[in-house]
């Protein structure tokens, strides 16, 4: 069993890849998810990455999770352990085990090949599971407590977690998934132990969470004060809304499930003039069908929250892959001069307190809020601090005066633009939230041009104060003052710092800027930080550089795209190279490679 | 504020604003407007407690005229905006008026939802059979052969039967109306507004600019039979269908819990299996 002696052994050394592959719909997921959160709760730091097929049952799913006694940012490179189900799993991630890397695989499925490059585990997991336990899908329990046995894990937490998953199905179920880990620990304590892998128990003493970013974001949005959220099934962000389905009427809240997005984002429209902070979430498909609503939402000053956990399009596109490519439509989208807020969740942890920040924008400035997650972020799992909401003041909309209520106008002009915003209920405060362009009261004045000219620059003028926000709202990594610069947004931000990190210790000047507004842009943040530097590179997970372009309107140089759109997101390998590659023809006084960018 | 609050008189001239409707002269919505101020009235709703939703169309600028809370949305989006108004705030009085492309064409995928949902509210359609505010198209509830700008050689599809949809789709109250019998329509805007759960009333309101129905409508209204069992949904549905008449009237009325009552249960059943605070929710993920 696991040792808690801890002496002469450096925590932060240990860090190793875990992959669990096999058929989709069998447990992978689940297996992958145990093992994370029995990693979590021995005290390891963790970061989770999955794919998964789009198909419900069958296909090749898989799931991997990094478990270390340092902070992690990214989801790692090589493969320390592959536990392969099957001989497809093993097919596809075997090219991704380190030399010296450990294959754990049920040999009633197939045989690999011998390699003497990697350290093999071969266990009957499918008739230890119909002869030991009766049940053939008890294989992944079984694997889980070759896991715990091989590697030296707290072999309690799993029999807890199991306890936790199962009770709920009864007794027997209970005993034989209790029975199953210990068949897996007793089958591999007879083979010797040929790796050195030892995980033991991690340096993590304080209380945690296990979260993903979805989970993060939905607590975040309680915490806010959200209590209405109306959504339509959409992978990846259908989880916000099972989530908050669950816990919003605890606090007295509701989740309606609309017909399509387009009501959803009604439904958020008319809850917020009725009082109350509403949120909706979806991802590409939906926020396409969202974006007349946008126009709504501007034109009659609503605050409203609206989360697009992207994933790859156009169209349908790949519902289950990872992609930063709905930027263009997050600002632009919708016809007319159309200004909102963009905001960008760069971690699990931030999740939570930047839909906190998203929800108070929106009600200070009366203005909807776009905050961008995407399929990686959403559906991975990491380790945070147990959220602390107080770390973010909560804002409530501006409500009108004695004063302003004797002659309310909903859509008054004021030295900051934003107007009173009176409630159904209060007594003299009623006015027509209007979708025509109005006047001050909120009387439509279609024909109107001047009056149009002042509501679209009072519309506008919002941005202003938002920007003394966006540009508090950018984390500096590296060297403040570098010669190569990156600049990058959303969920890339760990393995940006990561890369920047490694690149740093091989000698290189590089910082990065990571800014969590994206509209308006933090420019004041972003001049001081291009100012210094020889070469800016933006990476993003997309095809055109989104973010780039909205760059190079506001900054008259050449930045450097990196940009990766095969539904994946970067390893820290992939920046760092492009930092090499961009500080060596820094240094040879040549100009960094720019592809003319027509798109 | 204040704590005085000024003795209502109750008339209909407490909800008229200082807005002019933009309608033609001689428009049905004159006479929906008309009604739904003197409904008003009888039943003392008091303004700042009412919500008027609407989408786009002649009928949509109806919140302007009227003083209270109002919502002037998107085309077809009247539904979705009124159900969040309604969940934020279940108190508020809330109604829903359009017109029949807004409804029907454009809107028609949220009726179904609103229907079976059963929020407490009232959501008047003034069906003139055209779009009046871009020049006189056909509309989903125009006949065939109706000639119009988009139909120049007469229309080729069937009108839907909007008071036979809702029965189907499970409104608990369908009602039918004609903008110049100001009597009955403000009657039976009382009786939908007295309704709990989600009523419907298809109010005949002819547009005098561009399908001028004043002469060929009043010879086929016709009062509902004053034996007809409202609660009796088979013979509703056979009196929508039947189109030698326009019924005036109510079809079909049942009670059913409402969503708001739905939502309250859920509530109750959720914080009684746990504690209302967010540290319990944080306690899940440890």
């Amino acid at each position: 069993m696991s040792s808690n002696s801890n002496a002469n052994r450096d925590l932060s050394a240990v860090d190793y890849v875990f992959r669990v592959g096999g058929e989709g719909g069998e447990g992978v997921i689940s297996t992958g998810e145990m093992l994370t959160v029995a990693l979590a709760r021995a005290g390891f730091e963790i970061y989770t990455f999955r794919t998964y097929p789009a198909e419900i049952k069958g296909g090749h799913a898989n799931y991997q999770v990094r478990a270390s006694g340092k902070l992690l940012l990214s989801y790692g490179a090589a493969v320390d352990v592959l536990l392969a189900f099957n001989e497809e799993a093993y097919q596809k991630h075997i090219k991704d085990v380190r030399p010296g890397g450990v294959v754990i695989y049920d040999s009633d499925s197939f045989t690999p090949p011998v390699n003497n490059a990697l350290i093999y585990y071969a266990v009957p997991m499918t008739s230890l599971a119909t002869e030991k336990i009766g049940v053939k899908l008890t294989k992944n329990i079984i694997a889980l407590g070759i896991c715990a046995q091989l590697f030296d894990l707290p072999f309690e937490t799993f029999q807890d977690l199991l306890k936790e998953k199962f009770t709920r199905k009864g007794e027997t179920v209970v005993q034989k998934n209790l029975q199953a880990l210990q068949v897996g620990a007793d089958y591999i304590k007879q083979q010797p132990k040929r790796d050195p892998i030892r995980m033991g128990r991690g340096p993590r003493q304080a209380k945690e969470l296990v979260l993903s970013g979805n989970e993060s974001l939905a607590l975040g949005a309680i915490a806010a004060g959200c209590r209405i959220y109306a959504g339509y099934p959409i992978t990846p962000a259908t989880d916000i809304m099972e989530f908050l389905a669950r816990e919003l009427p605890k606090l007295g809240g509701y989740v309606v499930q609309t017909e399509d997005e387009i009501s959803a984002m009604g439904v958020v429209l008319g809850a917020s003039f009725a009082g109350k902070k509403a949120m909706t979430g979806t991802s590409g498909p939906g926020f396409s069908l969202m974006t007349e609503m946008m126009g709504l939402a501007v034109v009659a000053e609503l605050p409203a929250v609206v989360v697009n956990v992207q994933r790859v399009g156009p169209s349908t596109g790949m519902p289950t892959k990872t992609e930063q490519g709905d930027l263009y439509l997050a600002m632009y989208g919708g016809h007319g001069n159309c200004p909102r807020i963009v905001m960008a969740l760069t971690s699990v942890e931030d999740c939570f307190y930047g839909i906190m920040r998203a929800f108070n924008i929106a009600e200070q400035f009366q203005m909807p809020v776009v905050v961008l997650s995407d399929a990686s972020l959403g559906h991975r799992k990491a380790t945070v601090p147990v959220p602390d909401p107080s770390k973010v003041t909560v804002i409530e909309r501006r409500k009108p005066s004695a004063d302003q209520m004797a002659n309310y106008k909903r859509y008054q002009f004021t030295p900051d633009h934003v107007s009173p915003m009176s409630i159904p209920g209060m007594e003299g405060g009623g006015y027509v939230a209007e979708g025509l362009e109005h006047n001050e009261s909120g009387y439509p004045a279609a024909s109107n041009h001047e009056n149009h000219l002042r509501l679209t620059q009072k519309r506008y003028g919002k941005f202003v104060a938002v920007e003394a926000i966006s540009n508090d709202l950018v984390r500096l990594y590296g060297d403040p003052h570098p010669e190569i610069g990156v600049i990058g947004w959303g969920a890339t931000e760990g393995v940006i710092r990561e890369a920047v990190e490694l690149a740093q210790a091989k000698g290189y000047s590089v910082g990065a800027l990571h800014p969590k507004i994206l509209y308006p842009l933090p420019l004041a943040k972003l001049s001081e930080f291009i100012k210094g530097t020889k070469a800016v590179i933006i990476p993003e997970v997309n095809y055109t550089g989104q973010f780039a372009t909205s760059l190079r309107k506001r900054f008259a140089i050449d930045f450097v795209q990196l940009n990766k759109c095969i539904g994946l997101p970067f390893t820290p390998k992939e920046i760092l190279d492009k930092i090499e590659e961009v500080a060596t023809n820094v240094h040879a006084n040549r100009r960094a490679a720019v592809v003319p960018v027509h798109l | 504020m204040s704590t005085q609050i000024a003795e209502q008189p109750w008339s209909p001239s407490t909800y008229k604003t200082d807005e002019h409707p933009i309608w033609c002269p001689g428009c049905g919505d004159f006479g929906v407007l008309d009604s739904l101020y003197k409904s008003l009235a009888g039943l003392k709703v008091p303004p700042k407690d009412l919500v008027v939703v609407s989408g786009i169309g002649c009928s949509g600028r109806t919140p302007g005229f009227i003083k209270s809370y109002g919502f002037h949305s998107l085309h077809g989006r009247v539904l979705p905006v009124a159900l969040g108004v309604k969940l934020a705030n279940p108190s508020l009085h809330v109604f829903g008026v359009g017109g029949d492309g807004d409804g029907f064409a454009i809107g028609g995928g949220h009726i179904p939802h609103a229907a079976r949902r059963n929020p407490d509210m009232v959501y008047i359609v003034m069906d003139n059979s055209t779009y009046g505010l871009t020049k006189g198209q056909y509309s989903p509830t125009s006949q065939v052969g109706h000639q119009a700008g988009s139909t120049p050689y007469g229309n080729i599809e069937q009108p839907l039967n909007p008071l036979a949809m809702l029965i189907a789709y499970g409104a608990t109250f369908v009602g039918q109306g004609y903008s110049g019998k100001p009597k009955e329509l403000t009657d039976l805007i009382t009786k939908a507004a007295e309704h709990k759960g989600f009523a419907f009333l298809n109010v005949i309101s002819p547009c005098i600019t561009f399908h001028n129905t004043y002469k060929v409508i009043p010879p086929r209204l016709k009062e509902m039979p004053a034996d007809h069992d409202a609660t009796n949904r088979a013979k509703a549905f056979e009196l929508a269908l039947q189109t030698e008449h326009l019924l005036l009237g109510v079809f079909y009325q049942v009670q059913q819990p409402t969503f708001e009552e739905g939502v309250a249960s859920v509530i109750k059943k959720a914080q009684a299996a746990s504690p209302p605070r967010l540290e319990a929710i944080f306690a899940e993920f440890s």
